[in-house]
């Protein structure tokens, strides 16, 4: 492992040579397209410059719609054949992200490569081109809640960078990478990560979840306060939930497409089957179903909790529901509270 | 792309039989190892894509029993022999074939749940499935209903089986009243010595699991089978999750003692 330092100015230009040979994605401040007025998105997206790079402020949208579209075709339709949806570019995609979401990307591959033993080949050919470039990340965001969820600290990088006033630092992991920096002077520079965050959760440790803990009254609230709208789903770096649909061309009924869609367990019709039977028609269930996957139902699976406490949930739900709060109300009910 | 999972293969439709006012049997030509309660991701390129119970198999056959009730199985009702119908799978672990051998064997189905367990009844009456007794309860709402019933006729007239309909109706003189009565009235000789596979609609399969629980058959002697929306078969989409457990892959067929603690 090497490290370099430049000042921002340098950098600016090393940043040039990687738009050259890769793809650049990081997140990015879209003006004014923000849920209120006057507000700004900010979501990944493919960058143009260093300067595009946001650092000030949290993505709204996590980095899954890279390996993760929320529409993606599968296979395109002509008459009775089936022929898979070619693959958009080759090459080695570079995305800045911070530790949590490359943590969000292990569990990404645990679902989509590791469960039932099935690798998921439209999300691998996707997976395989990122090269992941962390931005360190040493002081919380709003609803942050990473230590507690242990996803603090990431390994899984080609590189780290610091982003500090008028100079960049730059660790260098994958030494394919090196030739990009070597005008750089040499640095001492290993990235540190948050140790504290303002909000902490305490994480349920139970083996077995008591039964009453499916049907506890802390529930019953969010009934009333989810709508349904999904947005905790789609802004979460580990929902992976998808429905596959079948669609034709208006113009010519004999071709057309199968695609998937983002699905999420708190949207209407998530369990619907033909005929109409369905199950968590109650939105509090269906809150009790995303919390005991993200911290109980994953880790029994995998040996690690789903959630990685990114706290976009709770930046985006409209309702005010936090996520994190919900957590502490699962451990406080185990404890033998009302769940308070 | 290499083995692309979600990739199906073309069958031809080699025989389409009406079962009853709204479900049909589709045979198609494929071969492939299979074990009766499994299922295949069924499709029609621009319609969609559904989960099917296997209602039979033979080396080269695979039959599908289907109601009509969603955009596929709508479509499939319009389908015609030498048309094809686009499979993969199977999926699922299927009934616990091991187990069920050399029991007393009771078979309490109801509607469209009689379609998987179909092999199984297949099988016990003619000896590929070896058991010590067999009986088997199909129950449907009305006699317009009633699905495979020169099979299960059979199976009533050499005394194990009974075919029930929720209430009399003109022109049934067989049995009538809901499975969950019929089960009450099993005797058996020794309840922990049976093995009680149950499918059908989830409201007849938790009533039909406690009158099985009453007679005093143990939990881990009674077989479910879950039916749940799945887009996928291979744990990857998340909507047959209960708990930390994927019909898709763990199930669809589980013990009693299992499927107890799988709370949706």
């Amino acid at each position: 492992m090497t490290s370099f330092e430049f000042t921002r100015e340098a950098f600016s230009d090393v940043f040039g040579r990687m738009l050259d040979r890769y793809a650049v994605h990081g997140p990015k401040r879209f003006l004014g397209r923000g849920r209120f007025a006057d507000k700004d998105l900010i979501k990944y997206a493919k960058l143009a410059a260093l300067d595009e790079l946001e650092l000030e402020e949290k993505s709204y949208m996590s980095p899954k719609s890279l390996v993760f579209p929320p529409d993606e075709t599968m296979f395109y339709f002509t008459g009775q054949e089936f022929t898979e949806a070619p693959e958009e570019a080759e090459g080695e995609i570079i995305v800045f992200l911070r530790p949590c979401d490359i943590n969000g990307f292990r569990r990404l591959d645990a679902m989509f490569l590791e469960n039932g033993g099935v690798r998921d080949l439209y999300y691998l050919r996707r997976r395989e081109r990122l090269r992941f470039f962390m931005i360190e990340c040493v002081e919380s965001f709003d609803n942050c809640f990473c230590v507690s969820m242990k996803s603090n600290v990431a390994e899984d990088y080609s590189a780290a960078l610091r982003f500090d006033g008028d100079m960049v630092y730059v660790e260098v992991k994958d030494d394919s990478f090196s030739p990009l920096f070597l005008d750089g002077a040499s640095s001492d520079f290993t990235p540190d990560f948050v140790r504290e965050n303002r909000k902490r959760v305490k994480v349920p440790d139970v083996d077995e979840m008591p039964p009453e803990m499916f049907t506890h009254p802390m529930w019953d609230e969010y009934d009333h306060r989810c709508i349904a709208c999904g947005r905790c789903n789609t802004s979460c770096v580990t929902c992976t939930c998808f429905s596959v649909r079948d669609l034709f061309y208006t113009d010519s009924r004999q071709s057309g497409e199968r695609r998937r869609l983002w699905d999420g367990c708190h949207l209407d019709g998530f369990t619907e089957m033909a005929g109409g039977a369905s199950y968590r028609e109650r939105r509090g269930e269906r809150m009790r179903y995303k919390a005991f996957h993200k911290i109980y139902d994953f880790r029994k699976r995998f040996g690690y909790d789903m959630c990685v406490g990114c706290g976009r949930c709770d930046d985006a739900c409209p309702e005010y529901i936090s996520f994190a709060e919900c957590i502490n109300r699962v451990s406080a009910a185990l404890r033998g509270g009302d769940g308070r | 792309m290499k083995e692309n999972p979600y990739r199906p293969f073309p069958a031809e439709i080699t025989c389409i039989r009406p079962e009853s006012d709204c479900e049909f049997t589709i045979t198609v030509a494929a071969s492939a190892e299979m074990t009766p309660g499994q299922f295949f991701q069924v499709s029609l390129p621009r319609v969609g894509e559904a989960p099917i119970s296997i209602s039979d198999f033979g080396d080269d056959w695979i039959q599908f029993t289907v109601r009509a009730v969603g955009k596929l199985t709508n479509a499939l009702q319009d389908l015609c022999t030498g048309e094809k119908l686009f499979i993969r799978g199977p999926y699922g672990n299927g009934f616990p074939m091991g187990i069920l051998a050399g029991s007393n064997l009771i078979i309490a189905a109801g509607g469209s749940g009689v379609a998987p367990v179909r092999p199984l009844i297949k099988r016990g009456m003619d000896g590929r499935l070896l058991v010590r007794s067999l009986q088997v309860l199909a129950g449907f709402k009305s006699k317009e209903g009633l699905l495979f019933s020169e099979e299960l006729e059979e199976c009533r007239s050499c005394g194990r089986g009974t075919i029930t309909i929720d209430r009399p109706q003109e022109g049934w003189c067989g049995s009538t009243g809901l499975i969950t009565e019929h089960i009450r009235a099993l005797s058996l000789e020794d309840p922990s010595d049976v093995q009680f596979v149950i499918v059908g609609p989830p409201v007849m399969m938790k009533y039909s699991v406690a009158e099985a629980l009453e007679l005093g058959v143990p939990e881990d002697r009674i077989w479910v089978s879950f039916e749940r929306l799945m887009s996928c078969g291979l744990g990857k989409c998340g909507h047959c999750k209960i708990d930390s457990t994927y019909i898709c892959l763990d199930g669809p067929v589980f013990s009693y003692s299992r499927a107890a603690g799988l709370i949706d």
